[in-house]
């Protein structure tokens, strides 16, 4: 009894000492915080030191299965009536796709712009007449309003400062005479400047009733979520395409520069937008922090002048703004009259991270652009913290914000082009709702007006993403052969390339694309393979055909190949795993290169071994599937017209393309010298290449796609992928691609 | 008594007999501790209880003991939410300060009871578990502190989760007598159901000067874009159903339709949809022979056949979310549970955390009118995407659906993000799933750029002892055109590095060659390898099978016209 008397004692004492700490003893440390407790009750159960804490126990659920029964109740009201009742209801600056945009006019024929004629007499900005031609020349344009899904004002309405020389007046009576104006809807209205000193009102002096605004300067008051785009103030002298590169040529590290943090510009004294910049002086600092302002402005400046405006003109001076811009990590973007400034391009070139100080500006396209990757957004009121905020950025961060603004400017901003096609993607986007961008597409290389979403809205299916998602391409690829002669004999070049193409193991299927006159050959004839062989008849025999984005390509990779070429199986193989590891460029074996023929102030070409290249051609080249999409969608029916009449240059044109999305040349893998001399040499297509006429109409087609670029997108590359133990001095033996040695 | 006569009978032999000392000592030993146990709690209960009312109220831990504050009638009303309320316009960013963690500091007000001057409460349910759940997470969280004066976000114990169990216009005198209300700045409010019958208002009618609402069924006419934030609707089915997570992968039906207030108009839309495509819809509504309440909230039926709710979502690939009177569904909930699909067709919905949640990655968005093709529209979307929109469903919902922790610390993040900027969580940390975070390459130097030759290239040479191999090193490498800088790094304490050129004959050293090939060094770097992908808990080395050559090496061409002819002549 003795034992179990201890075991009760210990039990009894262990019992009451669990049963303090659940009473009271866990409570000790919290109860001892909040030390001034008598003080302020001056509010009714409330003292300072009180905190919330917990309940345990049971308590109701707060019950959404009472959203089912309210929802019962509600079963009269029609979601049919509901919705049509929006539109009469949310107008003005309620306005939302919802309630003011006619959806069903993009139903039949897709997204289509109209752009309103020319009236006489009317006078356009050069700004806004770029704009109208950059819709013009854009797949979205038609010249039937009856087809049109948004309509665009041949009305300059650009600039709504009634101070201003560009101003129009009478706006008012000549949109309402517009026969399809229709209330606005289904409009779009582009506008830089708004109201004039001293208010500066964001109101454009017309009743713009239910048209869209593609806006510079917008406020978030104002801005229409959903339905206005915001975008960036953009000078005269932007260009209308093509559009200059950033300043970035390569990254330093680490990132810093000689300045931390600058800023030149205006001050105005008095008046609306006028605090923060007469702020600024408190965090010059005149050595990494350098922050002028000059009070020179208009004509009666020294009027408003204050004791300060001496001392910060003649340190305005000191500087030069170009020597600055390039020389600093970061660049201040405060705002001036209006919310906007060119400062913010201008800092967006020259990779100098902008930090914003400019509260309730809608940031340009915000509606797509994650501006936290590529500026920071400062606050107005929290000025004096500024400096302390960016040197707490760290250095990687810098790093990765600096080349982001180089992303976006040449992504969407360098041209008014870019600006007009975004703001028309960003609509298309909220038309075509199922099939729109995600976040990812527009804020990763190369962006959203190379990645279409009616390709696919699926990230896999680019050839972008694969390292951000960490996955990789299909292993597989289909061979499309061009063929443009007839069957004679079973020795023909094609079949023998067929056979060895087929032969591949990364070979899913063979398609021979028929674009020769003479009718399909029967199915025997062709050779028997261990992978599927699809014939398909070229529909109009055109050589664009070739670059149709075929259903029936089920892989990632396209080994594109002229009839005539000659490659063995290891070459294949060795090109398509070179392939693996970019997926975004183009893999090939012949390379050309192109030069400035600084005589004839044009673009030359040439097929001369030389010790780089900027194309490689499409007769023997592994690309993306996605590439053969953006060539018959995304570029001009013009270039491609002009490619099929020549049945020439399709390849410089996929080259020009390619490079213009991944920015980086094409590939060239080491290939066998006896494909080499036939590429020369004697086959059919060789007559093509010898012909003094087929080589000055590639030199013609080079400069007019880099007009229709605005810039020569290739880009020069001295290296050659080869086998790791290509030439080298052991044993073939050990060689996996031993053959592409032989001779 | 028969086990303790066991164990007695079993005492002696595993514990020795104890001296009656022994006994007597440990007897007061146990009665010591006792009695200082006991004296301590009493000690715990007693001062504090005389000492302050109101903050020990609250341990006797029931509702009804919290603070009862009476509202006169005539106490101040706040103003209806202003819709023109952004960030830099009714949010007062100076109480949040610069700090070195960029982490806002939120505030809790104790728990306090309001009754008008009849004394019925302003709430029919009081505080709710959700919101008790939600407030302790806070409270649990690095946002939270006890410092009312430090605080740059005020949380009010005011339960408005759901507002059909409030008396708007007392509820609203409540929070105006918030000792920090200030006309509702920095205040932040909770709402899962907003608006009442007949005409359901998307966002929560109790009026609330500048307080931010997180609030579940925004429309866009509602929301502030960049103020408030759009929350889900909580399921509470989801702590309540254990389910095991089904892997992304083919199901047995493509669309599923199990909400059970669907308007008629839409669901006679559903049946004809139904009625063309057959097996692939199922198409379920509440059962009749059963009670409302929550056993009926668990379960389905179609034509008599009883399905459990939420576990018939895992068998389908995409789910319906429909609107009902309210523009967000508690159901949106269970879909991403089950990685169903969303199907949402609720025209001008905000969907939760639009502001950082790719959803275009996760859902599939219908406009209302376009509910008759919905199937079109869904069969186009290829097997492999809705597998990833599958696993990016389950993905949202476990890290920011799942529980009101969950919803209540996304929301302050996401508040967080706006006021430090600079610091905000990215579109990668926000959407991509842990396996994603594993395997995903982000390069830091992700811009293609080809730099330019000029400012040529820097050698770094890492050196031990060898010096002549070095200084072969330094004479090689000079010749090279482009080299800007060359920097030896002296890997050696116990010898000085040789000084100046003319040392450029080190008679005592030794080749020793051939060091890689020895066999404890393969061995050593192979353990390497292996430590080194263990850290890194993968193998981030890719292997290729090609190099880069100069574009005519080892050509049949003439060396002098090569730009690196010498390349490859060893």
């Amino acid at each position: 009894m003795q034992a179990k008397k201890r075991y009760l004692l210990l039990f009894s004492a262990g019992a009451c000492l669990v049963l303090l700490f659940c009473f009271g003893g866990i409570q000790v440390p919290l109860s001892r915080r909040g030390p001034s407790r008598r003080d302020d009750r001056s509010l009714a159960g409330y003292h300072p030191g009180a905190r919330w804490r917990p309940l345990p126990g049971y308590l109701q659920p707060f019950s959404p299965w009472e959203q089912d029964r309210s929802d019962d109740l509600n079963e009269h009201i029609s979601p049919r009536q509901k919705r049509d009742t929006l539109s009469g209801l949310y107008t003005g600056k309620r306005c939302r796709m919802e309630s003011c945009f006619d959806f069903s006019l993009c139903e039949r024929n897709g997204f289509k712009v109209y752009v309103y004629p020319q009236q006489k007499g009317e006078k356009l900005s050069d700004s806004y007449q770029n704009i109208l031609s950059s819709i013009e020349g854009s797949r979205f344009y038609t010249p039937d309003p009856g087809q049109a899904c948004l309509f665009v004002l041949s009305l300059d309405t650009l600039d709504r400062d009634q101070l201003s020389p560009q101003y129009v007046h009478n706006l008012k009576a000549k949109i309402q005479s517009l026969p399809l104006w229709n209330g606005g809807k289904n409009h779009i209205i582009f506008n830089l400047y708004s109201g004039t000193w001293p208010d500066y009102t964001e109101d454009l002096g017309f009743d713009i009733g239910l048209a869209m605004l593609a806006k510079a300067s917008i406020s978030t008051e104002n801005f229409r979520p959903n339905f206005d785009v915001s975008i960036p103030l953009f000078s005269k002298d932007h260009p209308r395409t093509g559009g200059e590169r950033g300043y970035l040529k390569h990254n330093t590290i680490p990132p810093y520069r000689k300045y931390m943090l600058v800023f030149k510009g205006k001050r105005y004294l008095t008046g609306i937008g006028s605090d923060t910049r007469n702020a600024l002086y408190h965090v010059h600092n005149s050595e990494d922090v350098v922050l002028l302002t000059t009070c020179k402005h208009g004509k009666d400046w020294q009027k408003h002048k204050d004791t300060r405006c001496d001392r910060d003109n003649t340190e305005y001076d000191k500087y030069d703004y170009r020597e600055m811009l390039y020389n600093s990590t970061f660049c201040l973007v405060p705002r001036g009259r209006r919310l906007g400034s060119f400062r913010f391009l201008e800092a967006l070139q020259a990779a100098c991270v902008p930090v914003m100080l400019s509260n309730g500006w809608e940031l340009p396209f915000s509606e797509i652009i994650d501006w936290n990757t590529a500026a920071v957004i400062g606050d107005e009121r929290l000025l004096l913290q500024i400096p302390s905020t960016v040197r707490s950025i760290h250095q990687d961060k810098i790093l990765s914000l600096r080349q982001q603004t180089q992303f976006l400017w040449e992504a969407y901003f360098n041209s008014v082009e870019k600006i007009v096609l975004t703001t028309l993607e960003i609509i298309q986007d909220r038309v075509l709702l199922h099939t729109s961008r995600s976040n990812l597409m527009w804020n990763c290389l190369p962006g959203g007006l190379f990645t279409l979403p009616q390709y696919s809205t699926h990230l896999r299916d680019f050839p972008f993403y694969y390292a951000k998602l960490g996955i990789k391409p299909h292993p597989k690829f289909t061979a499309i052969i061009h063929v443009v002669t007839p069957l004679v004999s079973q020795s023909q070049p094609v079949m023998k390339l067929l056979v060895a193409v087929a032969k591949s193991q990364y070979c899913a299927q063979v398609m021979v694309l028929w674009n020769c006159d003479k009718p399909l050959p029967a199915k025997q004839r062709w050779p028997a393979t261990s992978v599927p062989v699809i014939v398909i008849e070229g529909e109009s025999k055109v050589i664009s055909s070739r670059f149709l984005p075929y259903d029936t390509i089920p892989t990632d990779a396209v080994l594109s190949l002229d009839e005539d070429t000659v490659l063995s199986t290891t070459e294949v193989d060795f090109a398509f795993t070179v392939w693996q590891s970019f997926p975004d460029r183009i893999v090939g074996y012949p390379a050309r290169s192109h030069f400035w023929d600084s005589n004839k102030e044009r673009w030359g070409y040439t097929s001369k071994w030389t010790n780089d290249y900027s194309m490689v051609l499409t007769g023997a080249a592994i690309y993306h599937r996605y590439y053969h999409y953006l060539y018959t969608t995304y570029l001009p029916a013009s270039l491609k017209t002009m490619v099929d009449q020549m049945s020439n240059c399709e390849d410089i044109l996929m080259n020009f393309l390619v490079s213009s999305v991944s920015k980086l040349p094409p590939i060239k893998v080491t290939q066998k010298k006896q494909y080499k001399e036939t590429m020369m040499g004697q086959s059919s297509r060789a007559s093509r290449w010898a012909d003094p006429d087929h080589f000055a109409q590639r030199q013609t087609c080079m400069n007019k796609f880099a007009s229709w670029f605005g810039t020569m997108p290739l880009v020069h590359s001295q290296m050659r992928l080869d086998p790791v133990l290509f030439k080298d001095q052991v044993s073939i033996l050990r060689k996996k691609y031993r053959d592409i040695e032989r001779l | 008594m028969y086990t303790s006569g066991k164990y007695s009978s079993r005492g002696p032999a595993l514990i020795p007999r104890m001296k009656t000392k022994h006994r007597i000592y440990y007897i007061t030993l146990f009665s010591v501790v006792l009695l200082g146990l006991i004296a301590t709690g009493m000690f715990q209960f007693w001062p504090h209880s005389i000492e302050s009312t109101a903050d020990w109220t609250l341990d006797k831990r029931s509702v009804h003991d919290a603070p009862l504050i009476r509202l006169p009638v005539s106490s101040p009303i706040p103003e209806r939410g202003d819709l023109s309320c952004r960030m830099h316009t009714c949010f007062d960013v100076y109480r949040c300060g610069y700090n070195p963690k960029n982490r806002i500091k939120v505030y809790i007000y104790p728990l306090q009871r309001f009754v008008d001057e009849l004394g019925v409460p302003i709430s029919s349910t009081g505080l709710s578990r959700e919101y008790n759940d939600l407030l302790s997470a806070i409270s649990d969280s690095d946002f939270y502190t006890d410092d009312i004066t430090r605080a740059c976000l005020f949380i009010p114990s005011i339960d408005v989760l759901n507002q059909n169990s409030l008396r708007i216009r007392e509820t609203a005198q409540a929070l105006a007598m918030l000792p920090r209300w200030d006309k509702g700045m920095n205040h932040l409010l909770f709402n899962m159901l907003p608006g009442g019958p007949p005409d359901y208002n998307t966002a929560l009618d109790v009026p609330r000067d500048r307080a931010l609402l997180a609030g579940g069924g925004f429309s866009t006419w509602t929301y502030r874009q960049g103020y408030d934030v759009s929350i889900p609707v909580y399921s509470p089915l989801s702590a309540d159903v254990e389910q095991p997570e089904k892997q992304p992968g083919p199901r047995r039906y493509f669309i599923l339709s199990s909400q059970t207030a669907i308007h008629r108009e839409y669901r006679a839309e559903l049946e004809r949809l139904k009625e063309e495509n057959g097996e692939a819809l199922l198409l379920l509504d509440k059962c009749s022979n059963l009670s409302q309440g929550a056993a009926s909230a668990r379960k389905r039926c179609y034509k008599g056949q009883v399905y459990d709710y939420p576990q018939i979502l895992q068998e389908s690939s995409f789910c319906v979310v429909l609107r009902g009177a309210r523009l967000g569904q508690a159901a949106l909930s269970d879909v991403l549970q089950a990685g169903c699909v969303p199907v949402i067709l609720a025209d001008s919905y905000i969907l939760p955390f639009s502001e950082v949640l790719d959803w275009k990655r996760a859902s599939v968005v219908i406009p209302e009118e376009k509910l008759s093709e919905m199937y079109t529209i869904l069969k186009s979307i290829p097997h492999r995407q809705v597998e990833e929109m599958q696993r990016q469903a389950h993905w949202f919902w476990e890290a920011y659906f799942s529980s009101m922790k969950a919803i209540g610390l996304t929301t302050l993040q996401i508040i967080n993000d706006r006021i430090y900027p600079y610091a905000a969580r990215t579109y990668e940390q926000w959407n991509n799933p842990p396996v994603v975070k594993w395997s995903s390459v982000n390069s830091p130097l992700f811009l293609p750029l080809i730099p330019p030759r000029a400012p040529g290239f820097t050698a770094v040479v890492l050196t031990y002892d060898r010096v002549e191999s070095l200084f072969r090193v330094i004479t090689e490498i000079s010749k090279v055109p482009s080299l800007a800088k060359l920097l030896v790094v002296w890997n050696n304490q116990n010898k000085s590095p040789p000084e100046g050129e003319k040392k450029f004959k080190c008679p005592e050293c030794t080749a020793i060659d051939g060091l890689s090939l020895d066999q404890t060094h393969m061995v050593e770097r192979s353990e390497c390898i292996n430590k080194f992908a263990s850290v890194f808990g993968t193998m981030p080395l890719k292997v290729v099978e090609h190099r880069a050559d100069p574009v005519l090496y080892k050509d049949d061409f003439p060396e002098k016209l090569k730009s690196f002819p010498n390349i490859g002549s060893l």
